[in-house]
């Protein structure tokens, strides 16, 4: 019973080195360009992004294009 | 004995090794990066719709790509896939089991699935030909609650459970194809990308991970939550995450530097975050609070630019469409909202 304890301890412990070995071999990208890049695609996607933006009231899907009575 | 205590060194040692091959590539913040950026100025959304329909607290909502349909999930035991623009209820779904926690749309449109107490998540066809909408599937085999479920195809989906696994089904034999263990605790939440080849996932164990889903194999751990995360999406450009935390922030993680850039958060800000959504460009971040309010992120100055302040109960789902058009929120007040 006891062994069978161990065994799987040992077992859980082993895959958990492993997969720490599988993170710490990934491949990281400086800070600066990951940051750069972020902006970057905020910036050039401003102009495109409705919630940023506003919505005219004619686009809007989510408005009529006349006014309603009030709900 | 002994090899036990060989493999606890050296996991703490490769930890160790993380941590500074991490600190090694921080040879910026984002704060410098984006110092010369200008804050946001205020964002002012209005409610355009309220969808009323629902008895009991929404747990979920999903859009559908098609930025006009959603589908939210309440615990009134109903699935209820709506017109947002019209607010009219193209299909009222009644569930086995009303202790629902989650909900999807597929992206062809033509499935919805929804989860939870019942452990199971059930496949709903939206486009049988008799018209009737029917269970087409119930994945079992999760023996903690359906918290996420998200769609890959018609033919697969993913889902988190409190069994703190994540697992890829194939819908049509109703099978588990692959099963992501690691998280040690609930897994609450999930997305998935754009390009459908990893999906990242949320746990109470405080940490995000990143799972490559044909290897069936986490590639990167997040830390540095203080409390459960109940919420994680991608960033637009895919190469970043964001988290909800009952630790009352939310975070950004860059997958490629493989860390956190930012934390947003505000001392006034004292209660757990339930469901996280960035608009088209990534440059607001909206986050539903217990609070009953959604606060609005500018994400690269970390500094609040707008609240959606309209619900009576907690937020509990949020979501913006695909074209970035609206978003919509999901409350305990058995009520979804349209904003933009």
């Amino acid at each position: 019973m006891s062994n069978n304890n161990a065994s799987s301890s040992l077992a859980v412990a082993y895959r958990a080195v492993k997969q720490l070995r599988l993170e710490a071999s990934v491949r990281r990208i400086q800070v600066s360009q990951a940051a750069t890049d972020l902006k970057n695609f905020c910036l050039q996607n401003a102009h495109k992004d409705p919630l940023l933006m506003g919505v005219p009231s004619g686009d809007n899907p989510f408005r009529p294009p006349k006014s309603c009575g009030l709900l | 004995m002994g090899e036990m205590e060989q493999l606890r060194k050296e996991a703490e040692s490769l930890k160790d090794e993380i941590t500074a091959a991490r600190k090694a590539v921080q040879d910026a913040t984002l704060q410098d990066t984006v110092s010369g950026t200008v804050v946001v100025s205020r964002v002012q959304l209005k409610t355009r719709k309220t969808l009323r329909g629902h008895l009991a607290k929404i747990y979920a909502m999903h859009w559908s790509t098609d930025s006009k349909l959603c589908v939210s999930a309440s615990q009134d035991g109903k699935l209820i896939v709506w017109d947002s623009y019209t607010t009219n209820k193209v299909n009222a779904i009644p569930l086995k089991s009303s202790w629902v926690m989650t909900c999807s749309y597929a992206p062809s449109g033509n499935m919805v699935a929804c989860g939870g107490l019942d452990n199971m998540c059930s496949i709903y066809n939206l486009k049988a030909k008799d018209g009737n909408v029917k269970v087409m599937r119930e994945l079992a085999a999760h023996t903690g609650y359906l918290s996420c479920c998200r769609f890959l195809s018609d033919a697969e989906i993913i889902t988190s459970s409190g069994d703190c696994t994540c697992v890829l089904w194939d819908i049509e034999t109703g099978t588990q194809k692959t099963v992501f263990a690691g998280h040690t605790g609930d897994c609450m939440s999930l997305a998935v990308p754009l390009d459908f080849k990893t999906f990242i996932s949320g746990a109470c164990d405080f940490t995000a991970k990143l799972w490559d889903i044909r290897e069936g194999q986490c590639r990167q751990t997040f830390s540095g939550h203080e409390s459960d995360i109940n919420a994680i999406a991608f960033f637009p450009n895919g190469n970043a995450v964001i988290t909800g935390s009952d630790d009352a922030t939310c975070k950004l993680y860059d997958l490629r530097a493989d860390q956190e850039l930012i934390t947003y958060q505000d001392s006034s800000i004292m209660c757990g975050v339930t469901s996280i959504a960035p608009s088209l460009s990534g440059r607001l971040i909206l986050a539903g609070y217990d609070d009953f309010n959604c606060n609005i992120w500018d994400s690269l100055k970390a500094e609040r630019v707008g609240v959606l302040a309209g619900h009576d109960n907690r937020v509990s789902c949020i979501g913006v469409t695909a074209d970035g058009m609206a978003c919509c929120t999901g409350s305990w007040d058995s009520f979804l909202k349209i904003w933009n």
